[in-house]
């Protein structure tokens, strides 16, 4: 691959890390990564994302910006207030780096659609950065099952955690929580509220998880749980067991086709 | 005997089940809270039964949202 003068000086506080190199620019230059969500986690890892250079970055989000949202959700402004947040976080992510594809689903994930939306572009690394427990659920299956690695992320108030989920390599989410918890049964932003650093904090974690899956470089949160505690600035990291009784990756495995648990319909709030 | 709980040390007079741990650490949504001891998941059916040693390590894990906005 030929760098252009401008894409060698754009990149080039990265290409001189020895980790990453003109070889590892190609590879970001190549890789297709899919954000699921595009609020306060999705919004600072696309932006990463976009500014290393990936090439494909999809965008999957069915809502429209809210005032509400702008206290974390960076990749959206003023000016975007009822705009698709997938139209409005392309716009920003062509400002800030024109060369990356952005490929925009403006739709809730759901059984139906997810596998269809993975396949689209053949995405690398998929990051959840959804706020609900039957996304993150449909997620974790429908990528155990499609064997493709993804970052799992949450946050709440001043708490956030992540793990990293890799084919093969440790646990998935559904080893540790198992089943979603009824609608309702666990406090949501919405309820309890989140410091809107907090999204910044982790889904800039899940955007350097997502680089170095892409450069196979270091180790990632496979197998571990990251919790971040802002009020204490605490990081704790929690060993986790893959659970041989797991639904969907255990060994013998009860969920073979993906489910809905309990799913918003596209403009239904 | 000492336990450490989600990385603090906690004193325990005599030894409880982790059920009696879930209440005397006043867990928050003790019915979806996902329970590590020394590394190995303890299921729900579980919890009862299992009484905790000195030097154990017991990890509550919650659920968290967050991210993008849907109700
Ligand atoms: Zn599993």
């Amino acid at each position: 691959m030929k760098f252009s003068d401008g894409q060698l000086e754009r990149y080039s506080r990265q290409i001189i890390l020895k980790e990453v190199g003109v070889k590892g620019q190609e590879k970001f230059l190549k890789a297709k990564v899919l954000i699921i969500g595009t609020g306060g986690l999705g919004a600072p890892a696309a932006m990463y994302l976009a500014a290393a250079g990936v090439g494909t970055v999809g965008l999957v989000d069915c809502d429209k910006v809210e005032l509400s949202n702008l206290q974390r959700q960076i990749i959206h402004s003023t000016g975007d207030v009822g705009k698709p947040k997938v139209v409005s976080g392309q716009e920003t992510i062509w400002d800030l780096n024109p060369e990356v594809e952005v490929v925009t689903y403006q739709e809730w994930v759901s059984a139906a659609n997810i596998a269809d939306i993975v396949k689209d572009r053949n995405y690398d690394f998929i990051i959840d950065a959804t706020d609900n427990f039957p996304a993150k659920f449909l997620i974790n299956d429908a990528c155990v099952l499609m064997s493709r690695p993804f970052s799992h992320a949450g946050i709440i108030r001043f708490q956030g955690q992540t793990m990293t989920y890799v084919p093969g390599q440790g646990p998935c989410y559904r080893c540790v929580f198992v089943t979603p918890p009824p609608p309702d049964a666990v406090p949501t932003c919405r309820q309890a509220g989140v410091l809107g650093v907090m999204g910044g904090i982790i889904g800039t974690i899940q955007a350097a998880e997502a680089l170095k899956y892409i450069l196979g470089t270091g180790e990632l949160l496979t197998g571990r749980l990251l919790t971040f505690d802002a009020s204490t600035m605490n990081f704790r990291q929690i060993t986790l067991a893959r659970r041989a009784t797991c639904q969907v990756c255990g060994d013998c495995p009860t969920i073979s086709e993906l489910i809905d648990h309990e799913q918003a319909v596209c403009g239904q709030k | 005997m000492h336990i450490m709980v989600n990385g603090k040390e906690v004193e325990l007079s005599q030894s409880v089940s982790i059920r009696q741990l879930i209440v005397s650490q006043e867990v928050a949504t003790p019915e979806y809270v996902t329970v590590q001891l020394n590394e190995e998941f303890v299921s729900a059916a579980e919890l009862d039964g299992t009484l905790l040693n000195d030097g154990d390590v017991v990890e509550f894990l919650y659920f968290m949202g967050g991210g993008q906005a849907k109700s």
